[in-house]
């Protein structure tokens, strides 16, 4: 269970938050939409525990405990998991590589044993199937010359790997065509359990036909105006973000 | 004693040696040999304060005494060391012969040493011979190693400068190459308060090849200074070089590579890169890449960059899970892995590998 409570944050002298209110119970799925510039990526930044985002007030309670205090390590340890609206190419680091140093953290954090490479490849070549990724994936450097659709089954494998009990996804469809989309979004529904939740923040309803949000809200000039149903999510492709803010 | 060259000579701008000229060392004393020389499981040659140690070595067909020096070169420290050369490796491979991988190891605890290695491979030989430089104390060591490859024969060249924190190391290494030749090298930078690398390499046959890299890991107040020279005498020889340096506190390193091409060695390719990490706001980088053409049909080209750990790659990783120490020193590794290229032996790989980890977690 994941609750804002008026959270406030700025870069430098701007505010970007200016007191979000969400929670997003265990199991639940939701959707944040909004225009450009409302903080939907500041949001998830914060959330993850980014540098150069002062909080200025308020707080995020993730199962019991304030994660605005935590690392951005621990916070991955607690289980909260940030898709990149632009994962960040690595050269140099093997995906493999990367994927066990980062899994094998996890794990230890959580008090989980370790895997040896052997079972490692066993389980990242499962979860590269499952979502049509070949395997000299896991060769390739981290990212490097990947192509959009390739980056972003990139972060989805990563989630599948460390099974986060909240998932922030960031403009996860920007610069997707539909194919790479519905894979994206089937990786995203197969970790769909009681114990699994999910922000998915998008500025288009596209992404939603794919992963059906319990819950949708709409973020202007840094605050929740609205809330309601998926069906909000149309009537917001409908009409537009105009005269949200004034709502 | 020839004197030490000072900063008011070109090639030594960036490199202060009146520290080192305000000391004075003896000749070095025998020394007995510490328990934990490195070991690879292949033949081991090893020298304690510049002098051979038969009973710490392996027996090697190919190895032979040591020769009187003649010094040709106007080169302030390898005239230095001409004067005071007393023992070195001499190592002759003949002409087809496969000769594996030697390990040479040079240990040191005081005084100055001034050995002088020597290494040829006959047409169409190949050796691969990894150093292991390390000591205790202060001392001076100042080896100049002359390396002769004849045509096609091809020297794989690793060296862990890992001298001790104290003291001074500046060497000079000097390649020959005919025809077809090849010369791989990787030099690792990590000891000594104030060290030099010196490569002279000259490629005199066509199609001759060099491979000229280096990775400086440099901390506290420590002063490394990669320099090379690479002579490009014949056609179609090509040269490559990736220098890549990680300073952290004060540090600094220096790079300064020279291309240097003949009016008739048309057709070369030669690439130079030079890249720093620099790990804090003291710490500091001096590249100067010089290119000499006097041939009209060659390709050449010399790159520089320096800056600091991306921080976005670091939140990338710890957004992962992966601790901050951790995720930086994936970084740094990764920032060093196109340096370490030229190392193809495991073993060799392996050990440099577990000494740019033992620097960083030193840190």
């Amino acid at each position: 269970m994941l609750e804002i409570k008026n959270l406030s944050a700025r870069i430098g002298d701007k505010e970007i938050l200016r007191g979000v209110n969400l929670s997003v119970p265990d199991g639940e799925i939701h959707a944040i939409m909004g225009p450009n510039g409302a903080g939907k990526s500041t949001l998830s930044y914060v959330l993850s525990g980014r540098e150069g985002y002062e909080v200025t007030g308020g707080e995020a309670i993730y199962n019991g405990q304030d994660i605005l205090a935590l690392t951005p390590e621990a916070r991955a340890a607690a289980g909260i998991f940030l898709a990149f609206q632009y994962p960040v190419e690595l050269p140099g680091v093997g995906n493999a590589n990367f994927l066990r140093t980062a899994l094998n953290a996890v794990r230890r954090a959580r008090g989980e044993a370790e895997l040896d490479a052997v079972a490692f490849l066993k389980l990242a070549r499962t979860a590269l199937k499952n979502l049509s990724m070949q395997d000299d994936m896991l060769k390739r450097n981290v990212n490097v010359g990947f192509s959009g659709g390739e980056k972003k089954r990139n972060e989805v494998l990563q989630m599948a790997l460390l099974r986060p009990g909240l998932a922030i996804l960031d403009e996860t469809d920007s610069g997707l065509d539909i194919d790479a989309l519905k894979i994206v979004a089937e990786g995203v529904n197969a970790l769909r359990s009681p114990v699994f939740s999910a922000l998915v923040i998008t500025h288009y309803q596209r992404l939603l036909d794919y992963i059906v949000p319990d819950r949708v809200h709409v973020l202007a000039a840094g605050k929740i105006v609205r809330s309601g149903g998926p069906e909000l999510a149309l009537e917001l492709e409908a009409r537009g973000y105009a005269g949200l803010e004034a709502a | 004693m020839t004197a030490l060259p000072t900063r008011s000579l070109e090639a030594w701008r960036y490199t202060d040696l009146r520290p080192l000229d305000a000391m004075s060392f003896a000749e070095a004393p025998a020394a007995s040999v510490p328990g934990d020389l490195p070991d690879i499981g292949v033949p081991r040659l090893v020298f304690v304060n510049g002098r051979f140690d038969a009973a710490a070595s392996s027996a090697l067909m190919f190895a032979h005494g040591f020769a009187t020096v003649t010094e040709e070169s106007d080169l302030p420290l390898a005239l230095i060391n001409a004067q005071h050369a007393q023992d070195g490796l001499t190592l002759e491979i003949p002409a087809g012969v496969d000769a594996g991988v030697v390990l040479l190891v040079s240990y040191a605890n005081g005084g100055a040493l001034h050995p002088r290695h020597r290494v040829s491979l006959g047409a169409g030989a190949t050796l691969t011979l990894l150093e292991v430089i390390k000591g205790e104390g202060v001392y001076w060591h100042n080896p100049v190693t002359d390396i002769v490859l004849a045509q096609g024969a091809r020297l794989a060249h690793y060296r862990l400068q890992n001298e001790s924190r104290e003291a001074f190391h500046l060497a000079t290494i000097r390649v020959g190459a005919a025809a077809d030749a090849a010369y791989e090298s990787f030099t690792a930078v990590m000891g000594a308060k104030l060290s030099r690398a010196e490569f002279h390499v000259e490629l005199s046959g066509a199609k001759a090849y060099t491979h000229l890299n280096a990775a400086q890991l440099l901390g506290d107040s420590q002063h490394g200074d990669f320099t090379s020279v690479v002579r490009h005498r014949a056609p179609d020889c090509s040269s490559r070089q990736t220098v890549k340096s990680v300073l952290s506190d004060a540090a600094r390193g220096v790079f300064q590579g020279r291309i240097e091409v003949d009016r008739m060695a048309q057709k070369t390719d030669g690439y130079q890169m030079s890249q720093a990490l620099l790990l804090s706001p003291t710490a500091e980088m001096d590249i100067k890449p010089e290119l000499q053409i006097f041939a009209d049909d060659v390709k050449c080209s010399h790159g520089a960059t320096i800056g600091a750990l991306d921080e976005e790659q670091v939140f990338y990783l710890r957004s992962r899970g992966i601790p901050e120490d951790t995720a930086r020193a994936m970084l740094i590794c990764a920032f060093l892995t196109e340096a370490l290229e030229p190392v193809t032996h495991a073993g060799a790989h392996a050990l440099f590998e577990a000494a740019i980890e033992t620097w960083w977690t030193g840190k």
